[in-house]
Parts: structure tokens; C-alpha cells; sequence
């Protein structure tokens, strides 16, 4: 959890609004994504239908979930999947390791998993001594590059051709520079491959996890993902526990959801679903399949039912797409592990208010993400919570860290602001002096913050008050 | 460790205690989509073919020609396939009666452990299928003892043989009708192009680590 | 989709914090366009705030404070006009969630039963003719993001500006787009705010408009005052006040 420098947002943003190509970048490739899920999601009573199913299926898992994921095991154990808890990150990291070091592996080809990355698992592995392959290719670019995914679906979005040519240039040994995607794409088809073929270990999270059978579902179109969950002899599945549904029948429009928010496809390449390891008599595919399941903090955002909802979240990115502050911002100015709309509110809660709180300020309440939001998580609700939590005016909350922002001037200001409101008589007092005298609202602290782009707005001379009176409107 | 943290997790799980839910609405509540046996054939072939897909439409007795002349056109010399297979001994029978432009058929008869260099140096693969789903344009592959799952991964080229009379309306209905929750293979997977990715600018490029190239000879019964 | 009651002979005014203090004319001709198609408009003088800044700022408890004083201003069975999606959204929406657990419920409930927003209610409660008397003028329209998502009456406001003939609508790119006001957002967030509000600028540039019209006078203030900024010689106006002014030449 504490792996973080102490988040200076404010930083982050001005360094991301201030490079134009980054911005540049993101423009393009949100807008592309937004119109790709419109194309996908054509008919609008359809998908309305579609998001209210999916919703349910969520909530209905998630009221289960403590029998849903025993279940799960069950089913898993019964297959040979041998299934592990997890805490903490840093006990899902000392099981990957004591997995690869019981067989002796060294080197480790991961699929995309933004549980891994909650773990910063590369780097504790690392520590090791052993390599870990990323071989979804933007998370192979970003890796190289030693850097984070700056979006949960297309990592290195934030880099252009000539960027990433570079990179792969000049970390790669013998690789050519080039600007083509196609000979991008061989050159890290070249590379991975060897990677595949030697690792001793394969590394994937879950998209779904089935209860009622014990099957992983994965999806992908670049075909890694299904290289390290079948060529290596061992492969470890990484999961959050809110990640279970009920049923397999529930899959498919799931799965339509997830794949036609993530990316505007119909389906991907490969819909990958993995029951059981290697069995008699078959002849390729891991001897050993492991499930860890982690929490890091998922359980205690499960006791509260309003917070339960930010669980609901099936990592589509799709809020990402058509957030207006993460399409200017991009994913790394926000700290943490998960950007945008559902990094707002997961972040805060499992890192606590005082770490990671400032990022759900970070958001006008526009409600773009709430309307696309595949499983209708009520991310402004969950916003305005995290809010209200900072200051915990009324001492209660269960967040950790809520009350950090608790403070004299601020209640002071809005109990001030609510006397005005209800003493109509008070308000027009003010106003009528302020108005008359010609004077501007005055620059309180963050108020100044308005002119910086803006002109003042002028007090008008006479209020509405006083005009519906002048007009004679009835009053009752 | 893994038993004490799992006691620890349930136990917060279970102290939350939620209220049931009320039902709601049920994947049984989405409307049914329906293809006539033309439709799910053409329909299945233009959404594959949008992704790269070559897709021939063969019958009983043309297949092999077709796939013959596939294989002839690409120059491939070596051919995996899973000698109890479906397709295997057609395969078998059908290939020493012919000319030396084809190539060799590899037979994937032992475990990957013996055979990993070779399985990762051959041109082409070619595997049955459990059936295919017309919505969505993908072909359904269950990994048995027959066929190995690395066929249809590893080889650049991966060659299909789809039976048009398993050719589903949609996932959900192959999933109910076959009674998938009744039991479900080591691996069951979808396959709806050749590889790709978008991850450099967006711009689409095929061929990543999966096959470069995914032919289906659908072969139509009637 | 709402079911809309028939036309009244008597509706609520809820004239907006933001109209009282810097769009009053605007506020006004609201009043104006109601009480011209027959209906008798009341305006109880005591009402402020929908509350809405405190409730997104983290202060539910003085949102309460203030809201509560507006529900029981406007306690007879009239709709409830509000020249903004932003607090007609509050009202309409939030209200029930802020007094989830108050003993009040039913009459919170009953209050934001009763909301409509400007625009939806010309259109659809009134069914308003009008006949533009003004100068042929481009137009662009920018939708509050609670007018559009919450409200969802965009496109009512759009067919009462289609029904001005000399009147040329032009829409924005990225119309959809969140101007970067947000309330305390502006202030809290400014680095972001400006960068929003200032796309949104270019946006409206680029559309060749002489005045950008909006149903929100947050938007508006935000919008106007970043183009005054710039010296951009666009006009920002609320939608009740051009119409007034159309039809009446």
C-alpha cells in the first residue's frame, strides 16, 4: 500500500496539461473510443437493457459474495485449481514467489493484470530475481520504458510511433528503429515469443470468474494471454474477489458489456475460459493452474452497501473514454494504480482519504461516466460520498482517513452561506450592498482561482427578487 | 497463511451481512436473436471476414481440395494436426495419394514437453471445432486429448474446419442448449479472427502473438 | 419518458440562486413566457438555493438546511418551474437521496414530483408556439451536463429554437462535453476548469456563431467569462431571455 511518493496531484496536472503532445494523444484516442462504443451500442433501448442486466448480475453476485466465492473454490479445487487468499499484496506477491521458487522459475510472462499491477508485482519479483515479461504489447512498451499503464485497456496510449519505435530501438539488442506499426508488432512478436517459449511461469488476471463450474474467463486479442495461461507448465491467476459471478449463463452478455466498452468489438480475438489444468491423457497445457484471490482493502469497501457499488467495476475503461478531466490529465497524473472516473473512488478507499482523497475532487459531477458505465455504478454518488467523508462534518464515516479535511474556515464558510439561504431578507441585504456599490463578489481564497481564465461575473443591479416584485408576479 | 487470511476476509465478508436482493432481471429477459441456417452461414462469414478471416464455403467433397489449395498458395511445409481428431484421418487417407506440393502432416502425438521446438517451428495448424456462434462471427474450439490447444495458438497460420450445421444463433444459446454448466472442458475458447492489437496509436495491425492468419473452410453438410 | 400533466392554471417559479444574482432579466423572461400562455405564475419571495453547492462539496448536512427551507416554501400542488437543468436536476433528483432517512420523505418526494425544468415545460406542458420576430441570427447551444443527463430535456431546448424561423442552429463538436464549471469544481480544480472551459471556447468558435445559448446561468458565467477573457466577441445568453427577445421583435 505505502509504495507511493506522497501524491502532489496538483503537480501531476500541471505537467500533463502542459504537454501538448500528451494531450494530443489522449484527444485522440478518447474521442476514437467514444464513438467506437457508440457504434457498438447502436440501439439505445437495447443497451439500456443491456446495463440494467448487467447491474444486476453484479449486485446479485455481490449479495452473495462470501458463498460465491466459497463455491468458487470449491468448484476450482474440485478441477485441480488450487485456489489461495491473499490479504495483502504483499502476501499475493510472497505466493507468486514461492510458486515460480518451488519450480524453480526465473523467469515469469505476464498477461495484462491490473491486479499486478496493485501489487507491483514486477518489481517485488525483480527483488528476486526474476524476470517478469510483459507481453501485452503495451504493457511490453511501458514496461521498457520503465514506466506505468497509463490507461486500464491500451497502456501506452500516451506514446506516440516515433516514441514507442524509439523505445523498443533502443532497449531491444539488434532491433532496427522503425516507425511502421506492422514491423512493431513483429519485433515484439519476435521477442515475446522466445519469452513464451522458455518461461517457467505463465501470469494472467481474471475478467470473470464462473462460480457455478470453477472457469476463468479471460479476454484479449493479441493472443499473449492465452500463450502464458497454456504454453508455460504453471500458470497463476490473479483475481480480486469482487471479480466472481454467479452463473456461466451470465457470461455472455458480460461479456458483451465489458468487450464492447473496453474496445467497440463485437468480441475479441479470443475468449479464453480455463477450467481445470492439464488433464490425463490431454497434451499441452499448465500441470499446474493457481488461483489467488486478493483483497487489499476489497472487504471493507464491501461491509458499507453504498461503497459495495464501486465493486461492481469490471475494469472496462469506459468511463476513462469519456471523463472530460481524464481525456486533458491522462492515467499517470493521477498517482495511483487505477485512473479516471473508477480510480476516483476506488483509490481513495483503499488508500485512505489522506493519501488519495484530493482525486475525487477532481471531477465536475458531469455524469459522462455514470451513463456509460456498463454495470450503472453511481460514480458521482460515490464521488460526493468521498466528499462528504473528507470532511466528515458530523464525525461518522467509514472510510479511513475521513475527517482529514475537516476544518473551521470551510464549515464556517458553508453554515454562513446556509443562514443566507434561509433568511432570504439577509441574502438581499447583502446582495442590494454589494450591487450597489458596484462591488465584485469578493476574491476569497479559492475564489481567486476563477479570474485566472475568466472575467468577474457582474452582481446585477437589481435582483430577480426585486424584479418579479416590480412586476407585480403573485407571491403566493 | 492462505488459510488464515481467508478466514480473516470471510469473516468480514460475512459480518456485512447484505439484504437479498430481489431477483431483477435475468439473462433469460434479453431478446432472443435468431439466424435461418443461410443467414447464421453468411452472417458468420462477413463478421469473420471484417476481421481478416478467409472463410470458403466447401462441402463434404471439397474441403480437402480447398484446404489442398490453401495450403499450396502459401507455400507451407509442414501441416499439425491431431491424428484422432475428426479430421485427422481424413487427413491421413486422403494425403499419400497426393502430389509432393504439399506439405508434410505433422501428427501432434505426444506431450508438448517432447515436441515444444517443433510445435513452435511449424507453418500451419489445422483443427476441428466444436461449432461456431453467428452473432458474434467466432468459431467455438474445446481443447480434448485429440486436439491439443497450442494447434490453433502457435502456428502462424491457423486453418478451421467448421461444420455449418454447429453454427449457433448466439453464445448464450450454444452455452444452454449444449448444457455447458453440466461440465466444462480443461479449456473452451472463442475464436473470432487472427490476432491483432490496437495498442500502438490505435491503428490496427494483425499478427501479434496468436496466428497471423485464421482460414475456416466451413463445411456445409447439405 | 415523463408523463407530462396537462397545462395548469397556476405554476411555481423557482427562480435559481444564480439567475437572482447576475441573470435576473433572463429569470424573468422565463416568468414572462410561462404567464403569456395563460398560466398564473407564483413566485414565493422567500426562495434561495436548491442547495447544491453544499451538496457537492461535501456539506450534505447544510445542503439539507437550505433545500429544506425550499420545500416548504413551494408546499401546494403547482409544478414547480426552474429555468436550469443543473438545480432542477438537484431538486428533482438529489432531493429524494438527501432525505433518505428524514421523516419528511413523502413530502420531499411529492416536492420533486413536481419539478420541471424551463425548456420541458414550455414544450411538453404547454406546448408553446413561437413566432420570431428578430433578425436572421447563428446560434450555437451548449447543454448543461445536467440538463443533458440528468434533466434530459436538450432536446426540447433545441426544438424551441428550431421553431424560430430567422434562427440558425449550429452545433457544437463535443457538444456533450462538460464546460468545466461544476461549481466548486471551477475553483477546486482550476488548472483542469480552465482548460475545459477554454476547448469549450474553441469549440464555439469554430461554429462561426454570433451568441452561444445555454439553460444554466452556471454554464453561461463560466462560458461568457472566459470569453470575455479572450476578448471573443460572442454574446452568452440564456435561452428564456433570447426567445423573449425574438418574439418580441
Amino acid at each position: 500500500m505505502a509504495n507511493h511518493q506522497a501524491l502532489d496531484f496538483e503537480k501531476n496536472v500541471s505537467r500533463a496539461l502542459n504537454d501538448a503532445q500528451l494531450r494530443k494523444n489522449f484527444k485522440f484516442a478518447m474521442g476514437n473510443f467514444i464513438l467506437k462504443r457508440k457504434a457498438i451500442f447502436p440501439d439505445e433501448t437495447e443497451t439500456e437493457q443491456l446495463r440494467t442486466l448487467g447491474n444486476a448480475i453484479k449486485q446479485r453476485a455481490l449479495s452473495r459474495l462470501p458463498e460465491l466465492l466459497a463455491q468458487l473454490e470449491e468448484k476450482c479445487s474440485q478441477n485441480d485449481i488450487q485456489v489461495h487468499w491473499a490479504e495483502t499484496t504483499a502476501e499475493a506477491n510472497r505466493q507468486v514467489l514461492d510458486i515460480m521458487q518451488a519450480h524453480q522459475a526465473t523467469l515469469l510472462v505476464k498477461g495484462k493484470s491490473m491486479v499486478s499491477e496493485e501489487m507491483h508485482l514486477n518489481k517485488f519479483l525483480q527483488g528476486h530475481g526474476i524476470e517478469a515479461m510483459e507481453t501485452d504489447l503495451g504493457e511490453f512498451i511501458v514496461q521498457l520504458n520503465n514506466e506505468t499503464p497509463s490507461h486500464i485497456i491500451v497502456p501506452a496510449i500516451h506514446k506516440n510511433k516515433d516514441q514507442i519505435a524509439r523505445i523498443l530501438h533502443e532497449n531491444i539488442p539488434d532491433t532496427p528503429y522503425t516507425e511502421d506499426v506492422q514491423e512493431l508488432n513483429a519485433i515484439a512478436r519476435k521477442t515475446l515469443r522466445q519469452k513464451f517459449y522458455r518461461a517457467g511461469v505463465g501470469l494472467s488476471g481474471v475478467n470473470l470468474a464462473v462460480a457455478e463450474t470453477g472457469t476463468l474467463c479471460l479476454v484479449e486479442n493479441e493472443g499473449n494471454g492465452r500463450m502464458c495461461t497454456t504454453v508455460p507448465p504453471v500458470h497463476i491467476a490473479l483475481m480480486g474477489l469482487e471479480k466472481v459471478i454467479e452463473k456461466l449463463e451470465e457470461v455472455p452478455p458480460m461479456l458483451r458489456l465489458l468487450i464492447g466498452s473496453a474496445t467497440g468489438q463485437l468480441i475479441t480475438t479470443y475468449v479464453n475460459m480455463i477450467t481445470s489444468p492439464r488433464k490425463e491423457g490431454e497434451k499441452d497445457g499448465p500441470q499446474e493452474v493457481h488461483l489467488i484471490i486478493l483483497d487489499n482493502g476489497r472487504s471493507n469497501i464491501y461491509a458499507d452497501a453504498q461503497r459495495r457499488q464501486t465493486l461492481q467495476c469490471i475494469r472496462c475503461g469506459t468511463c476513462l473514454n469519456h471523463c472530460p478531466v481524464y481525456t486533458r490529465i491522462g492515467g499517470h497524473a493521477y498517482g495511483y494504480i487505477y485512473p479516471g472516473p473508477i480510480g476516483k473512488i476506488l483509490n481513495p478507499q483503499v488508500e485512505g482519504l489522506e493519501a488519495a482523497g484530493v482525486l475525487a475532487t477532481a471531477s465536475s459531477l458531469c455524469n459522462a461516466c455514470e451513463e456509460v458505465c456498463p454495470v450503472k455504478i453511481p460514480i458521482p454518488e460515490l464521488l460526493r460520498r468521498i466528499r462528504n467523508e473528507s470532511y466528515a462534518n458530523d464525525f461518522t464515516g467509514t472510510i479511513d482517513g475521513h475527517g482529514y479535511k475537516r476544518n473551521w474556515v470551510e464549515l464556517g464558510v458553508w453554515k454562513a452561506w446556509a443562514i443566507m439561504n434561509t433568511h432570504q431578507l439577509i441574502n438581499a441585504a447583502g446582495q442590494k450592498i454589494m450591487g450597489t456599490l458596484g462591488l465584485k463578489l469578493p476574491k476569497l481564497g479559492p475564489l481567486k482561482n476563477w479570474t485566472r481564465h475568466r472575467t468577474y461575473p457582474q452582481l446585477a443591479k437589481k435582483s430577480l427578487h426585486e424584479l418579479v416584485k416590480e412586476h407585480g408576479v403573485d407571491n403566493e | 497463511m492462505s488459510s488464515q487470511a481467508r478466514e480473516r476476509i470471510f469473516a468480514r465478508l460475512n459480518a456485512a451481512r447484505p439484504n437479498p436482493l430481489t431477483p431483477g432481471p435475468g439473462v433469460g429477459d434479453l431478446p432472443v436473436k435468431t439466424y435461418s441456417r443461410e443467414e447464421k452461414i453468411e452472417h458468420l462469414k462477413s463478421l469473420m471476414e471484417a476481421m481478416r478471416t478467409e472463410v470458403y464455403l466447401t462441402s463434404e467433397q471439397t474441403w480437402l481440395a480447398e484446404l489442398k489449395e490453401v495450403l499450396k498458395q502459401r507455400d507451407v511445409k509442414k501441416l499439425l494436426y491431431g491424428p484422432q481428431s475428426p479430421i485427422g484421418e481424413a487427413l491421413q487417407s486422403k494425403w499419400k495419394n497426393d502430389d509432393r506440393d504439399l506439405p508434410e502432416l505433422v501428427p501432434y502425438d505426444k506431450e508438448i514437453e517432447q515436441f515444444k521446438g517443433e510445435v513452435f517451428n511449424i507453418d500451419a495448424g489445422i483443427t476441428s471445432t466444436y461449432g461456431a456462434i453467428a452473432e458474434t462471427g467466432a468459431l467455438i474450439l474445446w481443447s480434448s486429448k485429440e486436439e491439443p490447444r497450442l494447434m490453433s495458438l502457435v502456428p502462424p497460420i491457423h486453418i478451421a474446419v467448421l461444420q455449418a450445421g454447429k453454427i449457433y444463433n448466439t453464445f448464450l444459446e450454444v452455452m444452454q442448449k449444449e448444457n455447458w454448466a453440466g461440465g466444462m472442458p480443461t479449456n473452451a475458447f472463442l475464436v473470432s479472427g487472427p490476432s491483432k492489437t490496437a495498442d500502438i496509436e490505435l491503428t490496427l495491425a494483425f499478427g501479434v502473438h496468436g496466428p497471423k492468419e485464421l482460414i475456416v473452410l466451413i463445411v456445409d453438410g447439405e | 419518458m415523463r408523463n407530462y400533466p396537462e397545462k395548469p392554471e397556476r405554476a411555481y417559479y423557482f427562480g435559481t440562486c444564480l439567475a437572482d444574482m447576475f441573470y435576473p432579466e433572463s429569470g424573468m423572461a422565463g416568468i414572462k413566457l410561462i404567464q403569456q400562455q395563460g398560466v398564473s405564475v407564483i413566485f414565493p419571495p422567500e426562495q434561495t438555493c436548491c442547495g447544491q453547492p453544499a451538496y457537492n462539496s461535501g456539506f450534505p448536512a447544510e445542503a439539507r438546511t437550505v433545500a429544506r427551507k425550499q420545500i416548504d416554501l413551494f408546499y401546494k400542488n403547482y409544478p414547480i418551474v426552474v429555468p436550469s437543468g443543473s438545480c432542477a436536476g438537484m431538486m428533482r433528483h438529489h432531493y429524494p437521496k438527501l432525505f433518505e432517512n428524514d421523516p419528511a420523505i413523502d413530502q420531499v418526494k411529492n416536492f420533486s414530483a413536481r419539478i420541471f425544468e424551463l425548456s420541458e415545460f414550455l414544450v411538453n406542458v404547454l406546448n408553446i408556439k413561437l413566432e420570431d420576430r428578430g433578425k436572421p441570427v447563428k446560434v450555437t447551444w451548449h447543454s448543461s451536463c445536467h440538463a443533458l443527463r440528468e434533466m434530459k430535456v436538450t432536446e426540447d431546448s433545441k426544438s424551441l429554437i428550431r421553431q424560430l424561423k430567422n434562427v440558425e442552429l449550429v452545433d457544437l463538436e463535443n457538444e456533450y462535453e462538460c464546460c468545466g464549471f461544476g461549481g466548486t469544481f471551477a475553483v477546486k480544480q482550476p488548472q483542469i476548469s480552465d482548460v475545459m472551459v477554454n476547448d469549450k471556447v474553441d469549440y464555439i468558435r469554430q461554429t462561426g456563431a454570433a451568441r452561444v445559448l445555454s439553460g444554466d446561468c452556471g454554464c453561461l458565467m463560466n462560458i461568457t467569462g472566459a470569453m470575455d477573457y479572450r476578448h471573443i466577441p460572442i454574446t452568452g445568453q440564456h435561452l428564456a431571455e433570447f426567445i423573449w427577445e425574438r418574439i418580441n421583435g
